[in-house]
């Protein structure tokens, strides 16, 4: 994976597997003397035992049948701890899972975070039927994107998929994005 | 700075066109492989330029969706077309300069692109 941001696709198919109804995404960037970049994100799943969460950061266990290597937490995991960083993942059966990656942020081994609008875009218009809050923070500017918000302005008639809507979500990622790093 | 405001004006024009919308027949489906395998072969951009496509185009009768891995990981990324009524088309090692074409010849006129098929691959 060359960007964070594709992790985090890959890391919100988990939950999305999972059932969850509500995922919470965090990234949380500090270029200043702390000195992170921390990836956060919660939901509501069908979580796993205590034994499995831990069994999870092997990449020879996976709940999936057709092959058997499940890497994507484990290439997360090793990505965040090769950056001087660390992972730690939580979860209880019947609530949910939280995991977090933390990356330090000027190493220079660090990927950059990457396209996050259009990782965003592809899982709210895919999973429409789950909630998306994502909050992106960078040295204490930060902007949300919450769907059920987009689905309150919209009603039941349009689907977030429609093209116009598309459209308005990718401009409203993008702009907001680039404005957090101060550009316009 | 971008708001939310800009999607109400969305919302009053779609309601005006909803009616007209009633009559789009038979739902085509694209199927993106979105699991490590497919993200790390490259499958965001190919989905990506799905999603572009079908907008630009205003494919109102077409859905593009994701699913997991279907055990084929070597050759991802991997999309399906699914038709009703008609046989499932799977297209693999695909690359995001090959949407546009995908969309013209398959999805709005209904010929496949042979070319680009898993069958033709192996």
């Amino acid at each position: 994976m060359k960007e964070i941001s594709l992790h985090i696709l890959d890391l919100v198919q988990n939950s999305i597997r999972a059932n969850a109804s509500i995922i919470e995404l965090t990234v949380e960037e500090d270029t200043g003397k702390k000195d992170f970049l921390k990836v956060a994100l919660k939901d509501n799943g069908c979580g796993m035992s205590k034994e499995m969460a831990e069994a999870v950061k092997n990449p020879f266990v996976t709940t999936r049948t057709t092959r058997k290597v499940g890497l994507g937490i484990p290439m997360f995991k090793t990505g965040c701890e090769m950056c001087g960083g660390s992972f730690s993942i939580e979860s209880e059966e019947g609530v949910g899972t939280y995991l977090e990656g933390i990356y330090r942020h000027s190493h220079i081994d660090r990927p950059p975070l990457g396209d996050m609008a259009d990782t965003m875009l592809l899982l709210i218009i895919s999973n429409q039927q789950t909630r998306f809050v994502y909050t992106h923070k960078v040295n204490g500017e930060e902007y949300t994107l919450d769907t059920d918000e987009l689905k309150r302005i919209l009603g039941g008639d349009i689907p977030l998929d429609d093209p116009d809507v598309t459209g308005f979500i990718k401009d409203f990622l993008v702009n907001n994005e680039t404005e957090l790093y101060g550009g316009m | 700075m971008k708001t939310l405001q800009e999607l109400e004006a969305i919302r009053q024009k779609k309601i005006n066109e909803l009616n007209l919308r009633e009559s789009t027949e038979g739902n085509i489906r694209v199927v993106v492989g979105l699991a490590t395998c497919g993200i790390a072969a490259g499958a965001r951009p190919v989905m990506t330029a799905f999603v572009e496509e079908v907008s630009k185009r205003q494919l109102n009768n077409v859905t593009v969706s994701q699913t997991g891995c279907i055990g084929m990981c070597r050759l991802e990324p991997i999309v399906e077309v699914l038709e009703p009524g008609k046989e499932k088309v799977t297209y693999c090692k695909v690359k995001p300069e090959q949407v546009s074409r995908i969309v013209a010849e398959h999805i709005v006129n209904g010929n496949p692109v042979v070319e680009y098929t898993i069958g033709s691959y192996e």
